[in-house]
């Protein structure tokens, strides 16, 4: 095993011990169940408040850990001096990085897997039909939230975890607004206004390309080239920001 | 053969206000460890040791002047497959059993699982932590953290092994085991190079020491060079059956009398005046015990090199023996 693995194997079993992943797991459970008591209180669409519901826990939980877990994995290891010890190993900066980010992603993976399993259990037992959407939205959920665990990684690697939140929260949300963003450069009649904002609308990553949990909740299929560009689209921003993450930590001192 | 090449290293950290001077860590520090000895580098906290560490290990860039380990730049990644490594006051993945951390450790340093498996087992037993085998860190104590540390070092079987304090926190036992498992190292052909505060460490395990304050090397040699038979010299004088309180004449040479008892401890600050003293004592009708030379130490070395520098930097910070 390479040192890329060890190190993400490392810091997935990191995560396996953190209580608070697994309270999370549970809270998505909790919320997904809470979807079906909503959908009892509503007379019609509860097939589609079943779904809604439950591919919005599995967004949200999914960049709640995303954030919360990738704000601190270098940081973490830089304020704790456990990285030390790792750094006087035969291993790059590069590799660490890295296999910080894959051992976050393999934890993601597994949370996002027990979730989709959940849900796809509630639906089966309040005998809503399993629509192959659900499968899109949720793949789409996963590569925003290795978009989401690249920014918040990039963050972790020059700022306290406390500004690495507000900041990859503040992208994320900025993430979901980019149309607005892109309407209010147009609307605007200075022409440095535009470029600024321009600019911002290209350096954010456009994370409503990634949501099409509306569509998938009744049953609306993407077209397979758009899930394939959608993801690349995800892929490449991810790998952008970890490059730079990568360029980042090997100016640091420690 | 060096080991360790230091040239006119030298460290400032930027002050992060503009107009104030940057601090200077390290100010063209030079040195050299050669293969097979143990070098203790010595000086009191904030002189500058865990700086030159850490860019020896490449966990911190040098502003200035050049380090060599095993003859390849300092901070070289696959150099470090022959160095072992133990930080200061260590920090570890508190959720990993003591074999799961050393197992962690092996497979970074690109060990099979046969020879992992061997080793793991090799070096618990050394550290004496073979009980604590499957005990998460988060339940040891600063000591066994210190020990695992070791291990960790260890597990590659390093060529140059490099320690910054690896007896602090430790209690005398743990320190006489720190010690013991430093000079069967050595033993074995391995180079040791360690950083620590703790005078009396260096004295008795190290086969040369340099002293750093503020960033600068101040001395450097064998101990016995450093410590000179021409140092000033003292001698302590155990009597019995004398009363020295009220004796004018012993009060007059002593630097210290201290009666207990029967008994009486005198201390002369340099043989010149045991003469005069044994034959005082015999007048007195007393009867001598021990007549016990003491040569210079190394803190007193360390004091007389350095105490100008030494008073600015916080001497008290140093312990591990009485002044």
């Amino acid at each position: 095993m390479g040192a890329i693995g060890v190190i993400a194997l490392n810091a997935f079993r990191e995560s396996l011990r953190d209580k608070i992943l697994y309270n999370l797991v549970l809270f998505a459970g909790l919320l997904i169940g809470l979807s079906v008591l909503l959908a009892d209180l509503t007379i019609t669409e509860h097939h589609k408040m079943i779904a809604d519901m439950g591919l919005a826990a599995i967004n949200l939980i999914g960049v709640i850990i995303a954030i919360f877990i990738g704000i601190s994995l270098v940081n973490k290891e830089i304020e704790r001096r456990t990285i030390y010890t790792i750094m006087a190993r035969p291993i790059s900066r590069t590799y660490f990085i890295l296999g910080k980010y894959c051992g976050l992603v393999l934890t993601l993976f597994v949370n996002v897997s027990i979730m989709l399993a959940v849900f796809l259990l509630t639906l089966w037992l309040y005998h809503v039909p399993i629509a192959p959407s659900l499968f899109q939205a949720v793949q789409l959920i996963f590569v925003e939230i290795l978009v989401v665990t690249a920014i918040a990684l990039f963050f972790s690697t020059f700022s306290s975890s406390t500004l690495s939140a507000i900041l990859t929260l503040g992208i994320y949300v900025i993430g979901h607004l980019t149309a607005d963003v892109r309407s209010m450069a147009s609307n605007s009649e200075s022409s440095a206004i535009k470029a600024m904002v321009g600019a911002f609308y290209y350096l954010c990553p456009n994370l409503e390309m990634l949501n099409i949990k509306g569509q998938a909740a009744v049953g609306i299929l993407v077209a397979p080239e758009y899930l394939m560009l959608a993801s690349l689209y995800g892929l490449v921003y991810a790998g952008v920001l970890l490059s730079g993450a990568c360029l980042v930590f090997q100016q640091r001192d420690f | 053969m060096d080991d360790i090449v230091i040239e006119d290293l030298s460290k400032s950290y930027a002050s992060g206000w503009p107009g104030r001077p940057p601090f200077v860590a390290l100010d063209g520090l030079s040195l050299t460890v050669e293969r097979g000895e143990i070098f203790g580098f010595l000086g009191p906290n904030g002189a500058g040791k865990t700086t030159t560490l850490k860019i020896l290990m490449g966990l911190v860039r040098a502003t200035g002047g050049r380090a060599l380990l095993l003859g390849q730049p300092a901070g070289d990644v696959e150099t470090r497959r022959r160095i072992g490594f133990l930080p200061e006051s260590p920090y570890f993945y508190d959720y990993l059993t003591a074999e799961e951390f050393l197992r962690f450790y092996g497979q970074l340093a690109g060990l099979g699982q046969a020879v992992i498996a061997q080793r793991v087992t090799e070096l618990l037993i050394l550290v004496g932590l073979a009980d604590a085998r499957a005990r998460q860190l988060r339940k040891f104590s600063k000591g066994m953290l210190q020990r695992i540390g070791l291990a960790q070092a260890l597990i590659h079987d390093p060529e140059l092994v490099i320690l910054d304090e690896p007896m602090t926190g430790l209690d005398p036992v743990g320190r006489k085991q720190v010690r013991d498992l430093i000079l069967s190292l050595r033993d074995r052909g391995k180079t040791i190079f360690f950083s620590t505060h703790i005078l009396h460490d260096v004295e008795m395990i190290c086969d040369r020491v340099g002293i750093v304050i503020k960033g600068r090397l101040l001395a450097s040699g064998r101990v016995d060079e450093l410590v000179r038979q021409d140092h000033t010299q003292s001698v302590e004088i155990v009597c019995q059956q004398i009363k020295a309180e009220g004796n004018a004449f012993i009060h007059s040479l002593a630097t210290r009398v201290w009666q207990q008892g029967q008994q009486c401890l005198i201390v002369l600050p340099s043989p010149d005046a045991v003469d005069a003293m044994v034959g005082e004592i015999r007048r007195q009708g007393g009867r001598l015990l021990s007549v016990t030379p003491h040569k210079a130490s190394l803190e007193d070395l360390f004091f007389q090199e350095a105490a100008p520098e030494a008073s600015r930097v916080q001497v008290d910070n140093f312990s591990g023996r009485a002044l």
